[in-house]
């Protein structure tokens, strides 16, 4: 396999990482509301992912910064494409990120009230943004021959990345509700169960739609099996989650990720960006990539990174193993 | 209005306000580690209590700068996707290899700290400490390097028009960012010195005023005070002698911005180091300016001697045309600016007094934490009125003093983006106005300027707001009272849990959101 190659799949690796890790936290925040019905229940909710959250985001970053050293007429064109998107994306994650430090520091309803807004919204918009700019890069945009947006701001508003918007904040609802009735305890825990199971159908439908819009367009013969492996993995997930056995659900949907992705990167390939204008002004893995001695220099990096950053992600969730409920959190205490 | 201008004023904001936040937490974090190594090693209580009290200010900033972090990471590719094409090969890869060593360490190990007090051994959770202040570093070396290599190029072969990387090493072993990293760091201790300097003596000054005795804090106060102003000490000779090797190498490796630095127009032999001037500086032939001169001093600091030439603007000028080029490239993407002559002086008023508020500022906090030192000797408090004020006021220097050396430093090497190396290979430079993107409108850029400065704006004064509130309530702000019948436990320095003090029996958690 050649260098760019790899780190083509690396990239996909980091999404993947990042949908699987970020996809949960985000779906607590967006179900703040909805399962936590005092502020204990939505203290609760936030300390779940209270050490993680961040850890989670990381991903994204790195996933970033990765395109921009591996392929950077990727990175140009899509963040400079995307930019308003891009734009509302940062404010939603600057705004929930504070939120989840501040939410507890002052003891009023009221500022209590006004974190939580900025949870649940920027829970909200972050994930369809996100979606927004995955589904982007994978349907293409009008280019021209520099690797430049044609026309208006809003050409990357469509109803396909509108479809790819709705399909990763449907797929982190259900997930954020998994990964609350595996990590709560008692009644939340079964509220959010019940709220998986009901919501699941609905929620997951964009996600199948995203895939089979990508597949039907641009996929290869190969990837009906991912695309077979997410619907399997979905409904399992669902079938095991009715059963009481979360966990198993919780991992089954981290499956349906990983065919989410090898799906959409394998249709991708071997573009990383497809011109909707022409095809020759197509980015893609080979022309796009970095020379063969920052990749390589890449290469070691992530070799010895990966596994780290994996042991150590792995460790925290070890360490903050154990379920929570509303018997575990301690009174407020702050300056008065 | 155009993108250039609305693309470099949010580049502008956003990094200067970026950098209000990373020194702090650089600075604070590993003073908190330190903190903290010396309660797992003496147990004294008085040591838990300044982890926690400033452990606590040091979260509330923390959280401010990661998320306004990731602003930055995006904006290259937002905002200047003609640079990052055209350095992708040289500058992505510092980039990532800070979010991949340094990003994860430090998220990942900061929520361990924050949530593991009851869930971790001791040493764990102080490794954990560590393990996310040294991550700070590490970053911030990482974008340094990034950074320098926008400043002098190095590591790299030009080939289709493009720099290719040819040397991880030579970009991480840039002497140029060998010289930004001290200064950078030193500046960053500064500003956490100054902050446990302007907050323990402020505290200290109020509790003295009310009842001299009875404040049982008093020696948490004194320890922050004493570590703020000694770490103060070294870390401001380190800015200074940093400083001058990193003007030093400056005047070697981009005479045009040490030049602009001192608004010097003409040639002088040897230079004398203006002080202080009036009139319009802003005007590269000097008509009209006076000026405050310390006779040879810019020899010095430029070359080591009384004696040696400084280069002026007007001398440098057709240097860098020659060399350069007088005119901007044809080009439509270049806008108005297509094939213009370029303009290599940068906005001397900008640097000019940028360089001398970042003295200044750096000065003048210095010069409090000496009076701070000899103020509060073998344990006095100041009962002066002015003295709590004066002490919280100082803390706002060493932010100042490093807003302005960053913005020198970025408007000093104007017009360029990328920096052409005198002594590296040729054609590896970058206008700035060539830089930002092609296919982006006006109005985005506005729009993201107006968000973000607004966003960032309100931010700001929740953040000052919290910190003030927790500065106010002390040790008593970040631990609960112990139960007054709570004398069950072990010993005085089983604060370790503390958080939930009140009910130790069952599984309340000791630290939630």
């Amino acid at each position: 396999m050649s260098l760019p190659i790899f780190w083509f799949c690396v990239i996909a690796l980091l999404w993947l990482g990042y949908l699987f890790l970020e996809g949960f936290d985000f779906g607590v925040g967006m179900l703040l509301p909805v399962l936590g019905r005092d502020n204990t229940e939505r203290r609760v909710m936030v300390n779940t992912i209270g050490p993680v959250w961040d850890g989670n985001e990381v991903w994204l970053l790195v996933a970033g910064g990765a395109t921009f050293a591996a392929f950077p007429g990727w990175y140009a064109a899509l963040f400079s494409a995307a930019y308003l998107p891009l734009t509302l994306f940062l404010v939603a994650l600057i705004g929930r990120g504070v939120a989840f430090e501040y939410r507890g520091k002052v003891d009023t309803e009221r500022w209590r009230r006004n974190w939580d807004r900025v949870i649940v919204a920027g829970s909200w918009i972050a994930s369809l943004g996100i979606g927004l700019v995955l589904s982007t890069t994978v349907l293409g945009l009008p280019l021209n021959e520099h690797g430049d947006r044609v026309g208006s701001p809003l050409a990357v508003i469509r109803w396909e990345t509108l479809l790819g918007a709705l399909a990763v904040a449907g797929y982190a609802l259900v997930h954020g509700a998994v990964f609350l009735t595996l990590k709560t305890e008692g009644e939340i825990s079964d509220r959010a169960r019940r709220l998986a199971l009901r919501i699941a159908p609905v929620a997951l439908l964009p996600l199948v739609g995203l895939l089979l819009l990508v597949q039907l367009r641009e996929g290869a013969g190969w990837t009906w099996v991912s695309v077979a492996v997410v619907l399997v993995a979905a409904v399992g997930a669902l079938l095991r989650l009715a059963k009481g056995r979360e966990g198993q659900a919780f991992a089954l949907l981290g499956v349906a990720v990983v065919g989410t992705v090898v799906t959409l990167f394998g249709a991708l390939y071997p573009n990383v960006l497809p011109s909707t204008l022409d095809p020759a002004n197509s980015l893609t893995v080979a022309a796009t990539a970095s020379s063969s001695y920052t990749l390589t220099v890449m290469t070691w990096v992530a070799a010895f990174g990966t596994p780290a950053v994996l042991v150590y992600q792995g460790w925290t969730y070890w360490v903050f193993r154990k379920r929570i409920g509303t018997r575990h959190i301690p009174a407020v205490h702050v300056p008065k | 209005m155009h993108v250039l201008d609305v693309a470099r004023w949010q580049f502008g904001i956003t990094t200067v306000y970026h950098f209000l936040m990373v020194p702090l937490t650089i600075g604070l974090s590993l003073l908190v580690a330190g903190m903290q190594t010396a309660w797992v090693r003496t147990s004294d209580p008085r040591y838990l209590k300044m982890t926690k009290f400033w452990g606590k200010l040091l979260l509330i900033n923390f959280a401010m700068g990661v998320v306004t972090g990731i602003v930055q990471e995006f904006q290259f590719g937002m905002a200047w996707s003609s640079y990052s094409r055209f350095v992708g090969d040289v500058f992505g890869a510092p980039l990532a290899m800070e979010g991949l060593v340094a990003f994860f360490v430090e998220s990942t190990f900061l929520g361990l700290w924050i949530f593991g007090w009851d869930r971790l051994s001791k040493r764990a959770h102080l490794a954990c400490a560590w393990a996310f202040s040294l991550a700070t570093m590490a970053s911030a070396y990482f974008i340094l390097a990034a950074n320098s290599w926008m400043q002098h190029p190095v590591g790299i072969v030009f080939t289709d028009g493009r720099p290719r990387l040819t040397s991880i090493w030579a970009v991480l072993g840039n002497n140029t960012v060998l010289a930004a990293f001290p200064h950078t760091i030193a500046g960053a201790f500064a500003v956490a010195a100054t902050f446990l300097v302007g907050i323990s003596a402020w505290h200290l000054w109020r509790k003295h005023r009310e009842s001299a005795a009875d404040d049982p804090d008093r020696k948490v106060w004194h320890s922050s005070l004493r570590l703020g102003t000694w770490v103060g000490v070294v870390a401001f000779a380190a800015v200074a002698i940093s400083g001058d090797f990193q003007g030093k190498l400056m005047f070697e490796q981009q005479p045009m911005k040490m030049a602009a630095a001192e608004a010097l127009c003409h040639s002088e032999k040897p230079a004398g180091f203006s002080v202080f001037a009036y009139g319009d500086v802003a005007r590269p032939d000097c008509e009209n300016v006076k000026s405050l001169t310390l006779p040879a001093l810019l020899s010095f600091l430029a070359h080591n001697n009384f004696s040696s030439e400084v280069k002026g603007v007007q001398d440098l000028v057709p240097e860098y045309q020659a060399k350069y080029g007088a005119n901007y490239p044809v080009d439509e993407r270049l806008g108005e600016l297509s094939g213009k002559p370029i303009d290599y002086v940068p906005t001397l008023p900008v640097t000019y007094w940028g360089f001398r508020l970042m003295i200044g500022f750096g000065a003048i906090a210095a010069g409090v934490g000496v009076l701070a030192l000899w103020l509060t000797r073998r344990g006095r408090v100041p009962r002066t009125k002015w003295f709590g004020r004066l002490a919280l006021l100082s803390i706002a220097t060493p932010f100042l003093a490093n807003s302005f050396g960053w913005i020198f430093t970025e408007m000093g090497r104007q017009p360029f983006v990328v920096v052409p190396n005198p002594s590296g290979v040729d054609g590896v430079w970058m206008y700035t106005a060539q830089a930002v993107s092609a296919g982006v409108t006006v109005g985005e850029v506005l729009t993201s300027l107006i968000a973000l400065t607004l966003l960032y704006g309100g931010l700001a004064v929740v953040e000052v707001f919290l910190i003030r509130r927790y500065v106010r309530a002390g040790i008593a702000g970040v631990m609960p009272p112990v139960p007054p019948e709570g004398d069950s436990d072990d010993g005085p320095d089983d604060g370790s849990g503390s958080g939930g003090g009140s009910a130790k029996s069952d599984d309340v958690l000791a630290f939630a959101y």
